[in-house]
């Protein structure tokens, strides 16, 4: 049978034994679940029971390419890489940009399953229908950069496309990342899970078709999308900051105007807001370091937006940088962007996450000023401000002295600590490292964002809907007019009547009812990207993107020959989204586990956090403590997971009439 | 011979604009699939971005002649310090090197401008480089006139370096006489 869009081939390797499989896959999969995030989920519900630790040979580590990736669908090329997280000990899924995911469709796989642990450091070799485990044991120690130059070299493969680890996967450290040139899967520790299995990278180039069901439709929207997307990019949205008004990932790259992040984003462990940070001299030193380290912006497959750049800074070597790590080790360390710079390029060698890992250092010199961490713990940490944060990198990603507790990230390395450092973990949720923020008044739409994302990232659930209400009714007027990509008209009207003061104004406008469905919209896009593995930054992370709700379905429908409406791609997120958190829920997932820092906000409501949790619950066919009830598990073919919670004791049952 | 007019298709690539994307590759792939747009696959695509960004080279380059034997010698170039790599700038079919093949039948491709039936606006290539790394443009040039060497005569240079001038012309005359 032809495959369309997808290969229809998986590979599975057994690490343990050296053992390589290429096995063909179930098209039903496809339907139900397209591809990507959602076939992962499905597989570790599958055949990683609940008991299994993140360091077992049984937990699998899976590298999907989605399913429109290797199409020319513009902005198709995210791997999703999932696994379970040792920092959370829920299910992990990272995704990265580049070219990894296209080359991997072209070799002939959607996804690549890795079991069991090689004895020693390995790589992986794909090359279409040839496959190997070659032996890495020269490759340890090596930068995840220089790695992917080494391998590229030693198989005469300049078009060989590679995913590597570096130090910190190596060593298991919780925040260590997979990296893939430009890209990185940073979160949630997949790269410790990656080490710890032995494998080192994973090359792969691939010469083959995909194909296209219904070719003369599908290229029709693929250039329509390319029309499109100059004349959004070239239209900023009024009002809104410069980094969020075209489209793509925030271009951190381009844009030198730090003053919003700088003044409103903490500095430290999420510590300090320095108002009036963004003055003519900074901004006339930033933007000289940035563009004197520069050298080119740069896309990933088959994108035209320059969302990367080469960083040459000179005396060091050079690296690829993406999105906001540029500010993360700025800030935590109260310092410039050259040190970011600086520093993120051994950060990326090293393979370390770059949200995490700047806070994890800022948090261990708040216990040192704290006298919770003393002087033996920091014997030979050099005195200045930047010597610091090296040596610590150094430290943590060697497991060495103090650096190897700080490895478990925040969370655990505070409870190791202990004396009181817990309390000094105060921006974490599920045990994993936020963005600093730390704001005043409560906003419905972000509490539930934070509290209920399973990616426990926000910017992994946020987007299509403005951030922040527009002063004048005459500019949300002009903004609803070409506003084509809402799921439903009465969203438009809850953004029109939305005000920055007064009644209709946080906490309590948008309505308890209305914020859910702004959620569950922001949300379902994301889902549905992670499937396609289209990059949120032509998707579901942008306002007024070329992909939406309204043409996906016929984008995936031509794709793949499928007949897919918006109601059936909607039905299909909600099953990814509920799966993943079935498959959290049998790990231990529960209400108390829902929700943002304490101090995320100043003014707290937790009459109406109950009510939004209640009802965004509702609304996700979860009963009062999150976990997905009988009837919507039926209602999406899932009932093998009530099955399951039922052999286990976990009660499914609806919300009964009076509770709702 | 006199002058005549002759319309010459260029485009030009601007390195500096390039951002790695490998649109260029992708649709080109999809444009020359049969049907048209039925599959992808930059690996069969008649332009090839040659691409080390570590060293920031970023260079698209276009199919061009088959050529039956490889070089005597090879150019490296290094311009504004940066080095290529041997053969980059090269558009040949050649043995040396696996690009610019169909990745089955290892049969040479080679950039035909997107030669479409009603014509493209503009190659396709161009089209999806939104970032004017590649830009079109024709122009009209007076050149002496000469026989343009047609798709026959094409082909049979290919025999000719295949079996040899001699072979293939005693073959021609065996043909004729059998006529
Ligand atoms: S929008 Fe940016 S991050 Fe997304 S695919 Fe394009 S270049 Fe990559
Ligand atoms: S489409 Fe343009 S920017 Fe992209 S790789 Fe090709 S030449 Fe470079
Ligand atoms: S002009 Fe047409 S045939 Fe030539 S490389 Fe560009 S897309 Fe391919």
């Amino acid at each position: 049978m032809m495959r369309y869009a997808e290969t229809g081939y998986n590979l599975e390797i057994d690490l343990s034994r050296g053992n390589i499989e290429r096995v063909e896959t179930d098209p039903k999969l496809t339907e139900l679940h397209l591809g990507g995030l959602g076939t992962n989920a499905k597989l570790l519900w599958d055949r990683v029971p609940p008991e299994v630790e993140p360091f077992s040979p049984d937990n699998l580590l899976i590298f999907a390419a989605g399913l429109l990736c290797g199409t020319p669908a513009p902005g198709a090329n995210r791997t999703i890489v999932s696994a379970f997280s040792p920092q959370t000990l829920f299910m992990a899924f990272s995704m990265m940009g580049g070219f990894f995911a296209p080359e991997l469709k072209h070799a002939g796989y959607d996804q690549v399953i890795i079991r069991g642990k090689s004895p020693s450091l390995v790589y992986l070799w794909i090359h279409n229908d040839k496959v190997e485990i070659r032996d890495a044991s020269h490759l340890h120690g090596k930068g995840a950069i220089e790695t992917a130059e080494l391998i590229r070299r030693e198989l005469k493969e300049p078009h060989a496309q590679v995913a590597a680890i570096g130090l910190a996967g190596e060593n298991r450290v919780y925040m260590a990342s997979i990296e893939h040139g430009r890209s990185s899967a940073s979160r949630l520790g997949i790269g410790a899970v990656m080490g710890d299995k032995g494998l080192k990278a994973i090359a792969v180039r691939g010469t083959k078709d995909i194909n296209i069901a219904r070719p003369d439709q599908f290229m029709e929207l693929c250039n329509e999308v390319m029309r499109y997307i100059p004349l959004r990019d070239g239209n900023p949205i009024p009002g809104v900051m410069p980094i969020l008004a075209g489209l793509g990932s925030p271009k951190e790259m381009l844009i030198h105007d730090e003053k919003w992040h700088t003044e409103n984003f903490m500095w430290g462990n999420a510590r300090t807001r320095i108002k009036d940070y963004w003055t003519k001299d900074v901004e006339e030193k930033w933007k000289e370091t940035q563009e004197s380290v520069r050298t080119r912006l740069i896309s990933c497959y088959n994108c035209p937006m320059k969302c990367g750049a080469i960083i040459s800074v000179p005396g060091i070597s050079t690296y690829m940088m993406k999105c906001f790590s540029k500010l993360t080790y700025t800030m935590a360390a109260y310092s410039d962007l050259d040190f970011g710079f600086r520093i993120a390029q051994r950060a990326t060698e090293y393979g370390v996450d770059g949200f995490s890992t700047p806070q994890v250092m800022a948090f261990a010199l708040e216990l040192y000023e704290a006298g919770i961490l003393t002087d033996q713990d920091f014997a030979g940490m050099p005195s200045d401000n930047e010597g610091k944060f090296y040596w610590l990198l150094d430290r943590i990603v060697r497991r060495e002295g103090i650096g190897d507790v700080l490895a478990n990230g925040v969370y655990w390395a505070a409870r190791q600590i202990g004396k009181g450092a817990e309390a000094y973990d105060h921006n974490t949720i599920k045990k994993h490292e936020q963005l600093p923020l730390k704001l005043s008044m409560l906003n419905p739409i972000y509490f539930l964002m934070w509290a209920t994302g399973e990616k426990i990232n926000i910017t992994q659930i946020e987007g299509n809907f403005p951030q922040a209400p527009f002063e004048t009714r005459e500019e949300r007027e002009a903004f609803v007019k070409d506003w084509v990509h809402v799921p439903d008209e009465k969203i438009k009207e809850y953004f029109l009547n939305w005000e920055p003061r007064g009644e209709n104004s946080f906490p309590y406008y948008p309505t308890v009812e209305a914020t859910c469905e702004i959620v569950d919209w922001q949300e379902t896009m994301h889902y549905i990207d992670d499937a396609l593995g289209m990059c949120a930054g032509l998707s579901s992370f942008p306002l007024k993107p070329p992909y939406h709700i309204h043409n996906f379905p016929i984008l995936i429908s031509a794709a793949t020959g499928m007949d897919i409406d918006k109601d059936a791609l909607w039905k299909i997120a909600k099953r990814n989204r509920t799966l993943l958190r079935a498959i959290n829920v049998r790990r231990g997932l529960r209400r108390e586990d829902d929700r943002p820092p304490e101090n995320h906000w100043k003014k707290r409501f937790p009459e109406l956090e109950t009510r939004l949790l209640d009802a965004y619950y509702k609304l996700k066919g979860f009963n009062k403590e999150g976990i997905p009830t009988k009837e919507s598990l039926h209602e999406l073919g899932m009932d093998y997971i009530s099955a399951d919670f039922a052999k286990r004791g976990i009660d499914n049952n609806g919300q009964s009439e009076e509770e709702s | 011979m006199g002058k005549v007019k002759k319309k010459v298709k260029v485009i030009k690539i601007d390195l500096d604009k390039c951002n790695g994307c490998r649109a260029c590759e992708v649709i080109c792939s999809a444009f020359h699939a049969s049907p048209k747009y039925s599959s992808s696959n930059p690996a069969r695509a008649r332009i090839r971005l040659i691409r080390e960004p570590l060293q920031d080279v970023y260079l698209p380059v276009y199919a061009g002649e088959y050529t039956a034997a490889e070089c005597m010698g090879r150019d490296k170039y290094v311009i504004d310090g940066k080095e290529y790599d041997e053969c980059s700038f090269c558009r040949a079919s050649c043995p040396s090197r696996d690009a610019f093949k169909e990745p089955d039948s290892g049969l040479p491709l080679k950039c035909d401008m997107c030669e479409d039936d009603p014509p493209q606006e503009e190659p396709l290539c161009v089209k999806w480089c939104i970032n004017d790394a590649l830009t079109y443009e024709e122009r009209e040039e007076e050149v002496e006139e000469e026989a343009v060497p047609d798709e026959m005569e094409t082909g049979l240079k290919a025999l000719v370096d295949k079996y040899g001038l001699q072979n293939l012309m005693d073959s021609v005359a065996r043909m004729s006489q059998k006529a």
